[in-house]
């Protein structure tokens, strides 16, 4: 019987995980598990609550990401209850959703992942933090604090809570943004995206090209991908949109999100919390054999920059370019979710930057009138770490009877599972390792997760 | 001279730590001055078992202070809590989750065998799943708030936390000195308008938008009980969006759903808000779904599994 190495916890991701590490008698792997221990039970506690309130409750899946899961919420809730929202509430709710991308983004990318980069892989654990970036890089420091927390009072002040937001109900938005408020936040956005600028000149000079031998190796796996397209010209979009499931080879098919059973399964393992989402439709099964995987796919930003044919914006368009130039399409190395999370930094910026130069944007027609009534509503959003369903059964009186969730990450659970496998295979041999070695596999959890 | 801090999550979303990172530009001095940080596993990569992962017990560094999110749910959040009691000189319930279980205690009144078994029985889920129980944490019989489990000497509760309260407790606790939570419900803090009971006989559903003008400060909207929502501000603790803004609910048109739970550290929110009602005048039967008033607070034992009824009543 082999050794297990246990990484307890996941560190610097959002959620409660670690991986087990078994080793042979000759000390190589033979297995690695990532055992999602968190297990809370949303889609039961939600049922016999009235609909209207679930976007108020199913916030606390994630406090990273919640404006995502209020807005999921809030767009199933409308199509239970049969509303469509004017279009400055929609405008709103996608304002408000680009800004918390936003913050999500340099919460990821700097706060969390940077680290192993600006400290380095195997810097020790005491330094190898957002503490020690402050010391090693005291200016940039001060910077990504300043301007996650300018995203994060933007939505505060304009939509009252940023964390556990409460503004999007059904029907639209509660209220109007003012001539003054636009202004603000327009300006604020502005600098937001000279600073998403600087944030891929900075990493594309300072980690990608320094780092060039992790990101080709560790986590590397090859899958399909699942995002979001605008419906016309399969430009990339966030907020609505329609679904793009892509093979490996690139070739790929678009459907409805309200048919999302017909080509996404779940596949349960007895050792993890998380279900697996696996492309049903594929007619392949589910494997996580990393030399011959079955179903498995990808979501967050390098799947929807796969998924894509282009990016509405210009500067983001052109990052877009350059990327595909070098890594091609669809790009597999999973450090490069990375480089795709800080092009997609400055599309949202761009986007929100686009939004609030909009005349509607202080329209106060922002909510429609619900009736609670009998229906069905599957509400989409792509939030930062991946395409998120809601689906929701209500009753007569408009109360939740049955719900069921996919959630960004758990898109990424089984092809987690597959990067931690391929980087441990490739990183320890003969039962040798050190810290700096696990914390390289940890590396490939991080670049889908944190 | 920096106060030695470790920071867990248990049964939590991450939303209490990412109020901490909402600090701003003072969280800088904070993480790097006035405390050292020495263990916190969403910013730092202090192992449980060594940092080589061949440890054989649970361990976490000694600290002065020890700020815990997330209430407790199954063995795994309890092994944690009872290592930060031991380590930690002083213990901080952080988030209403820690201090009244939060949303996650919506499982109180559940069946909880039959829910986790839902959970992996959806209209995705393969065939014939079971509910994982390989070398995952086994689940407790219902989700406990922390002080149900070890001594807590410090409450900081809200769905999140206010970002500045939690500085000013964090900076206080480094410095040594007191600080004094505030003892007032979200209504003695809100500036509506209010006229006086009797026009309001039933509450309604947030169906459409509150009656305001947005051009105007919040102080000159109606209170939104009178305007005939439910809104639970009268049975919240205080402190939400600071002690000199409007509650952050009422900021954004929309009523208190009691983030911050009961106002007196033991009280009840659905009983507490069912006796504000009657004595306004207001049937508190038109509440839909009562229970779910104790939404943020149902640790404690206060909200238990209902037999099933036959006749499909919610309250």
């Amino acid at each position: 019987m082999g050794k297990v190495i246990q990484i307890a916890p996941i560190t610097r991701i959002e959620g409660h995980a670690r991986i087990a590490i078994h080793l042979d008698d000759r000390g190589d792997v033979r297995e690695t598990f990532l055992h999602i221990t968190s297990l809370r039970g949303f889609e039961k506690f939600v049922e016999g609550r009235p609909a209207e309130e679930i976007p108020r409750i199913v916030t606390r899946i994630c406090g990273i990401c919640p404006w995502m899961h209020h807005l999921a919420a809030s767009k199933a809730v409308d199509a239970a209850f049969g509303v469509t929202p004017p279009p400055a509430g929609i405008l709103l709710r996608e304002i408000c959703q680009l800004l918390a991308h936003i913050s999500d983004k340099i919460l990821h990318f700097f706060f969390l992942a940077a680290p192993d980069f600006i400290l380095g892989p195997d810097a020790d654990y005491s330094v190898r933090n957002v503490m020690g970036i402050v010391k090693a890089a005291p200016e940039l420091a001060a910077r990504i604090v300043a301007m996650r927390q300018m995203g994060q009072r933007m939505l505060e002040g304009f939509a009252g809570k940023a964390i556990h937001p409460v503004a999007g109900v059904v029907g639209g938005f509660s209220r109007p943004m003012l001539e003054e408020q636009r202004r603000a936040l327009l300006r604020d956005a502005e600098t937001l995206l000279d600073f998403s600028c600087y944030a891929l000149d900075f990493a594309k000079d300072s980690v990608f090209a320094q780092y060039r031998d992790v990101f080709q190796e560790p986590g590397t796996i090859t899958t399909g991908f699942l995002g979001t397209v605008d419906r016309t010209d399969g430009s990339l979009r966030l907020y609505d949109g329609i679904q793009r499931l892509m093979k490996a080879d690139g070739s790929f098919t678009d459907f409805e999100g309200g048919r999302y059973t017909e080509y996404i399964g779940e596949h349960v393992e007895p050792w993890s919390f998380g279900k697996m989402p696996y492309a049903k439709s594929w007619q392949e099964g589910f494997s996580l054999d990393i030399a011959a995987p079955a179903g498995i796919y990808r979501s967050n930003t390098l799947a929807r920059i796969n998924v894509c044919e282009t990016i509405s914006t210009p500067r983001a368009q052109a990052a877009l370019e350059e990327f595909r130039g070098m890594f091609g399409r669809p790009a597999q190395q999973t450090m490069l979710y990375h480089y795709t999370r800080l092009i997609e930094l400055i599309y949202v910026c761009e986007r929100v930057v686009e939004l609030l130069q909009r005349e509607e944007a202080t329209d106060t027609r922002i909510r429609t009138r619900a009736e609670p009534q009998a229906g069905r509503g599957v509400g989409i959003v792509e939030a930062p770490r991946g395409t998120l369903i809601h689906d929701y059964t209500t009753d007569g009186n408009g109360c939740i009877t049955r719900a069921n969730l996919i959630v960004g990450t758990t898109h990424n659970i089984a092809p987690m599972n597959m990067s931690v496998r391929q980087a441990a295979a490739s990183l320890i041999k003969g039962g040798v390792y050190d810290q700096g070695i696990l914390n390289r596999i940890e590396m490939a959890i991080r670049a889908y997760d944190p | 001279m920096a106060v030695r801090a470790a920071f867990e999550w248990l049964n939590s979303c991450s939303g209490c730590e990412i109020a901490i990172l909402n600090i701003g530009e003072a969280l800088i001095p904070l993480i790097t001055e006035h405390l050292e940080i020495v263990h916190a596993p969403i910013l730092m990569d202090h192992k449980y078992l060594g940092q080589c992962g061949d440890g054989r017990k649970l361990e976490i560094p000694e600290a002065e202070v020890g700020i815990v999110s997330g209430g407790v749910s199954n063995t795994e959040h309890l092994e944690i809590l009872l290592a930060m009691r031991e380590k930690c000189r002083m213990l901080i319930a952080l988030g209403t989750c820690a201090s009244h279980g939060g949303i996650p205690a919506l499982m109180n009144g559940q069946d909880r065998k039959e829910g986790w078994e839902g959970v992996f029985a959806t209209s995705t889920t393969d065939p014939g799943c079971a509910v994982p129980d390989v070398e995952v944490p086994a689940p407790l019989d219902r989700v406990y708030a922390c002080d149900e489990k070890v001594a807590i000497d410090l409450v900081l509760p809200g769905c999140p936390p206010n970002p500045a309260r939690i500085a000013e407790v964090l900076t206080a606790v480094a410095q040594g000195r007191d600080t004094l939570l505030p003892g007032k419900s979200v209504c003695d803090t809100c500036p509506v308008r209010r006229e006086g009971k009797g026009a309001v006989s039933v509450v309604r559903r947030f169906l459409t938008n509150a009656d305001f003008d947005a051009e105007e400060p919040v102080g000159k909207m109606r209170c939104l009980l009178e305007q005939g929502f439910m809104c639970m501000g009268p049975v919240t603790a205080a402190g939400c969006a600071g002690l000199d803004l409007p509650p952050s609910c009422i900021r954004a048109g929309v009523p208190c759903r009691g983030c911050f739970g009961p106002v007196r550290r033991d009280g009840n929110q659905m009983l507490d808000m069912m006796n504000a009602l009657a004595s306004n005048g207001i049937d508190f039967k038109s509440v839909v779904d009562r229970r779910s008033l104790l939404r943020f607070s149902g640790a404690h034992g206060l909200l238990r599994q209902i037999r099933k009824n036959p006749a499909g009543k919610k309250g």
